[in-house]
């Protein structure tokens, strides 16, 4: 078994998708409405996921390189955490141009980030046990 | 939080630096006008502060510049009264909320290169008592003001236009003080007030007065109902204070003049960014009533911006095409017609102040250019007139605003940046005797 999940770093980790998940649900409904506000609300839960995702990548690093075996599913939970960031930022700044010009690539981006989110939650809960598996 | 924002400066600043040699900006009445671009970065470049020391702006040969008034508190337009004192119209306006990540960081990079200085919120008035050129006379006309801006005077009422309302002062000639507080002559739209300045002009009759009101955002990005009433010109009834819409489309009419010998309106209106370093450009333009100028489904007549939702193709068709391009992100904040006592080759034409970009790689602006007119009409190419505001380096030493003709033969450039009031002159006085 990997290192146990640490329960500061679970709330960190785990807090990545509903923040990147609001932020998709955001520009659809921007894309739906072109109600500007929406826009707004998912430039700031962006924020907020690259905070969370930026803590928990760093924990992750740091468990890296502390003692105990790493499987496959750790290497593919930091990749994924990796990806959040430097996906996410991208995200962030596609966010950043004025009113339209940021779509459809935002709201394209907003879903893979959240999908990758879920992804290295779920294995990193995995590898810590709480999962079930080993 | 500091740490980071310095970080995305930096990134911004190695992402804009790579942005290439862009080619140099069009003017005239068809610019060719290029592909739209985006940038995941816009790019930044913000003018770097600097002192003026001995030195001066630069004027063509045979004019001189002076400083007459320094330590002024924001200064953005200025008027000559009938008896040649100056008013300066002094302050800082907006304080738009910011509502995304990126206001929160344009915003903090974007201050870097403004005055510090406490907005004025006054109205400074400059004396020449012997006529030598030096103005030691120096009162303070009017305190407590909104962010004034846009100066016209009619008859005995001298009309100030506020972020949030046109006022009126009584004035008689030789005041140096305002008697009283101004009365409100109408509330102006002022929420959000992204563009905040109120540019203001009297009609030839000054039964009228047309006043300028810049749009709530860069291309709409704080929705569509904060752009009610915005972007356009309205034209108030001198006595009752009743408007309408003149014009509309018009993303930021910063400068209002009327045209002497027709009694047209004519603006320099500054439009969108974000859209690359030679789009869209800033213009100026006889203003006509009932006009729609674009702003904001489509830029330069009928090009349509993409960033704005929903589309109107309806609007885009029957969008006007300005007179003049002035260059984009020049930013033209002043507008003056000229007399023959300014001198043979700048007799027939306007002066306008350019406050300078921060959209584009290679600085453009941070100067006051002449463009001459014939028949009427803006031809040819503008002419720099007062240069030498910003160096290749970025050091910048001023940023012109609203510039004014007095008739005696001189033209008068308030600078926000050094918080001064310059005054350029030919250095032969060009009397136009009516023997001549």
């Amino acid at each position: 078994m990997y290192r146990p999940l640490h329960p500061l770093n679970s709330v960190f980790l785990a807090g990545t998708i509903p923040l990147f998940l609001g932020a998709l649900l955001s520009d659809i409904a921007y894309a739906l409405s072109y109600e500007l506000q929406w826009k707004n609300f998912a430039s700031w839960l962006i924020v907020g996921g690259l905070v969370f995702g930026g803590v928990s990548l760093t924990w992750a690093i740091v468990d890296l390189f502390r003692a105990g075996p790493r499987g496959p599913r750790i290497v593919i939970h930091v990749s994924a955490l990796v990806a959040v960031c430097v996906l996410g930022f991208i995200d962030a700044l596609v966010h950043a141009a004025d009113a339209w010009a940021s779509m459809p690539a935002g709201l394209v981006l907003s879903a893979i980030v959240a999908v990758l989110a879920m992804v290295a939650t779920a294995l990193r809960i995995y590898t810590s046990g709480a999962g079930g598996a080993t | 939080m500091k740490r980071l924002l310095l970080a995305i400066v930096a990134f911004s600043t190695v992402l804009s630096a790579c942005g290439g040699n862009p080619e140099p900006p069009e003017y005239g009445p068809a610019p060719e006008l290029p592909d739209p671009q985006r940038q995941l970065l816009p790019t930044m470049k913000i003018a770097d502060p600097a002192e003026w020391g001995d030195r001066r702006p630069m004027v063509p040969q045979g004019y001189t510049i002076a400083a007459i008034a320094s330590n002024l508190n924001i200064p953005r337009q200025t008027l000559v009264l009938p008896n040649g004192d100056i008013l300066i119209a002094e302050g800082r306006g907006g304080g738009a909320p910011k509502l995304t990540p990126k206001d929160v960081i344009a915003a903090y990079i974007k201050a870097k290169g403004t005055s510090s200085v406490a907005s004025g919120n006054r109205l400074t008035l400059l004396r020449d008592s012997d006529g030598d050129g030096i103005y030691e006379g120096r009162t303070i006309f009017a305190d407590n003001l909104n962010a004034p801006y846009g100066l016209a005077l009619v008859g005995n009422h001298l009309y100030v236009a506020n972020q949030n309302a046109l006022v009126r002062f009584d004035y008689t000639e030789g005041q140096l003080q305002a008697s009283e507080p101004p009365i409100v002559v109408t509330y102006l739209p002022s929420a959000i007030n992204h563009h905040w300045t109120k540019a203001l002009t009297a009609s030839a009759d000054g039964r009228f007065l047309y006043v300028g009101i810049g749009s709530n955002s860069n291309i709409t990005e704080r929705g569509m109902t904060a752009e009610a009433e915005r972007a356009m010109v309205w034209q108030v009834e001198a006595q009752t204070g009743a408007h309408r819409r003149y014009a509309s489309g018009l993303r930021n009419p910063t400068a209002l003049a009327i045209q002497p010998e027709t009694e047209q309106l004519w603006a320099v209106v500054n439009e969108r960014d974000e859209i690359g370093p030679n789009l869209a450009p800033d213009y100026l333009t006889s203003v006509q009533e009932g006009g729609f100028y674009g702003w904001p489904y489509s830029y330069w007549g009928s090009n349509v911006d993409t960033r704005v939702r929903p589309q109107n193709p309806e609007r885009v068709a029957s969008a006007i095409q300005p007179d003049y391009s002035l260059g984009s992100h020049v930013a033209a904040l002043g507008l003056a017609f000229s007399q023959p006592a300014m001198g043979a080759q700048f007799a027939d034409g306007v002066f306008v102040g350019e406050h300078g970009s921060w959209n584009r790689g290679v600085p453009v602006g941070y100067k006051v250019v002449f463009v001459p007119f014939r028949d009427g009409r803006p031809t040819g190419q503008p002419i720099d007139f007062v240069t030498g505001f910003q160096e290749a380096d970025g050091k910048t030493y001023g940023r012109p605003v609203g510039v004014t003709l007095d008739p005696r033969g001189a033209l008068i450039i308030a600078d926000d940046l050094s918080n001064k009031v310059w005054r350029v002159t030919p250095a032969r006085p060009q009397v136009t005797s009516p023997g001549a």
